[in-house]
Order: C-alpha cells, then sequence, then structure tokens
C-alpha cells in the first residue's frame, strides 16, 4: 500500500517526465533489450533499434501509460482497465517481464535524475511499478 | 566457466576503478535497507535503522557498505574464478550468518541503481548489461555453498 506522500511523490516524478516520456521509455526498453534478450521476442514486428521510430512511440505510449495511472493510484484498476484487456487477451506477455521492464525503467530513472533519485524515491517507485504491474496481469486468469 | 567479452572486461575494470568504495558502499547498502525494508533482519545489532534518515546517517551501515565493495573489488580482480574467489564468503553467509540468498539480488540492484545515478548517460544499456552480468556472477557465487 502506497502512503500519501508517497503517492504526491510518484505523481510528481511522472508528472516531470511526460515531456520527455519518448526518450524515458525507449532507454527503459532498450536496457531490457540489452540486459534480457529474451524480451525482445515480443517485438518481431517491430523495429527496435535505437531512435527508431517505432521505439520512440513504443516508449512514449509506455511511459505516458505509467504517467496516466500515477495521477490517481487509488483508481489504478478503473484506469488500466482497456490495458488489462489488451494484455490478457492479445499480448499475452508472461508477467515475469513486467518485473523486468519494471527494474530497467528504475534505473533508466537513476540515470535521468542522478542524485534526486533518492532511497525514498526509489523504494515508492519500486512500489509504485510493482502495483502497475499486478494490475495489468489481473484479467490473465 | 564464464566467458567474458573483452568489453566486458573493460567495463568492469574501468566503473570499478572510478569508483568511491566510500560513497558507493554506504550508498547501495543504505538504498537496500531503505527500498527493501525486510533486509534489516539481518542487521539487528546495527542500532538505528528507524527510518531512511537514520539508515543513511548510521556508522555501522556505512562501514559494513564500504566492506562489501571492498569485497566486489576482489572478483573484479579475478574475473576468471570468481567462484573459488566467494566459496569462503558463501559458506559464512549461509552457514554463521543465515543469509536468504535472494537478498544478494536485492542488494545487486540497489548497487546497479547508484552506480547508474553517478555514472548517468555513460550507464548505457550495453555497459547496465555487463555491469549486471558481473554481478549476477558474483551473486550466484555467493549462493553456491548452501545446502
Amino acid at each position: 500500500m502506497l502512503s500519501t506522500k508517497q503517492k504526491e511523490l510518484i505523481a510528481e516524478i511522472w508528472g516531470g517526465l511526460t515531456p520527455v516520456a519518448e526518450d524515458i521509455g525507449a532507454d527503459a526498453l532498450l536496457r531490457m533489450f540489452a540486459s534480457y534478450p529474451g524480451t525482445k521476442t515480443y517485438f518481431s514486428h517491430l523495429d527496435i533499434s535505437p531512435r527508431s521510430a517505432h521505439l520512440l512511440s513504443h516508449g512514449k505510449k509506455i511511459v505516458l501509460a505509467i504517467a496516466e495511472g500515477a495521477k490517481d493510484i487509488s483508481q489504478l484498476t478503473v484506469t488500466l482497465a482497456p490495458l488489462q484487456t489488451l494484455h490478457a487477451y492479445q499480448l499475452r506477455i508472461d508477467p515475469t517481464n513486467f518485473k523486468l521492464f519494471s527494474h530497467c525503467m528504475l534505473v533508466t530513472l537513476a540515470c535521468h535524475m542522478g542524485d534526486d533519485f533518492t532511497p525514498v524515491a526509489h523504494a515508492a517507485m519500486d512500489k509504485y511499478l510493482s502495483a502497475f504491474a499486478a494490475v495489468l496481469a489481473e484479467k490473465y486468469r | 566457466m564464464v566467458e567474458w567479452t573483452d568489453f566486458e572486461r573493460a567495463t568492469i575494470q574501468d566503473i570499478f576503478s572510478k569508483m568511491d568504495y566510500e560513497v558507493v558502499g554506504p550508498a547501495a547498502l543504505s538504498r537496500c535497507l531503505i527500498v527493501y525494508p525486510w533486509t534489516q533482519r539481518y542487521f539487528g545489532n546495527f542500532g538505528n535503522l528507524y527510518n531512511a534518515a537514520a539508515i543513511m546517517g548510521n556508522p555501522m551501515v556505512a562501514k559494513h557498505g564500504t566492506t562489501i565493495l571492498n569485497s566486489l573489488e576482489r572478483g573484479v580482480k579475478n574475473m576468471d574464478n570468481i567462484k573459488e574467489t566467494y566459496a569462503e564468503l558463501s559458506k559464512l553467509h549461509s552457514e554463521k550468518l543465515r543469509v536468504d540468498p535472494d537478498n544478494f539480488k536485492l542488494l545487486s540492484d540497489c548497487l546497479t541503481i547508484v552506480v547508474a545515478a553517478q555514472l548517468g548517460k555513460a550507464f548505457t544499456g550495453e555497459v547496465q548489461a555487463a555491469f549486471q552480468k558481473f554481478m549476477a556472477v558474483v551473486v550466484s557465487s555467493l549462493g553456491r555453498q548452501y545446502y
């Protein structure tokens, strides 16, 4: 459960990242593909080379969804309902991959924010991304 | 035997040679204790771990963080022999300290984040992959002597 302070912190961080959603999202995806090559199997239909149009647009989509959820974390299940259906019935990405992506997102945030990515921010962000992933997988079975 | 590419060897040597163990060690360990509070179970005699500020200011945490980094250096200097390098420490963590080996990965992830925050853009996806591969080998060796 996220505390009020944690929710505010998360909303603030993601609010500040929406202008660079493309870069943040693409960076996290590239890190994931480099460290966990198995994740590339879900993207055989896209060009995922660095700075490709597909990668940037896909990265942007993901970050904007995460940012949207961050605006009202208590409503996550409502906000993510369409994405839940998409992931459960169409994409069917194995949920262990959500952990891998979340980890890479944390690394991207650390690189981007440097010292501002304090342990307290890190803890809140890790909790939020775990909750986000759990909600995303809710309709799987 | 672990196969290391030239890039991986160079990357690991480079990162650790430029690292201030007395900054990075305490930062990584305190981050682990804050982000994954259940890891505090192993540090009952470290005094005040009540909140983030207390953890980050705790001298025993700082000292232990530095100890851990110094130990990691042994792996950096013996990349072709990491399993043997950590055999004793693995026994220690298993038989005496009774640390759940899953915790090694948590600390490793926190160290990755600390290094990422320091290096910024220089911590590219390829550098991250090399660093994580090294840490994974160390983590695996530390869990090797458990039974």
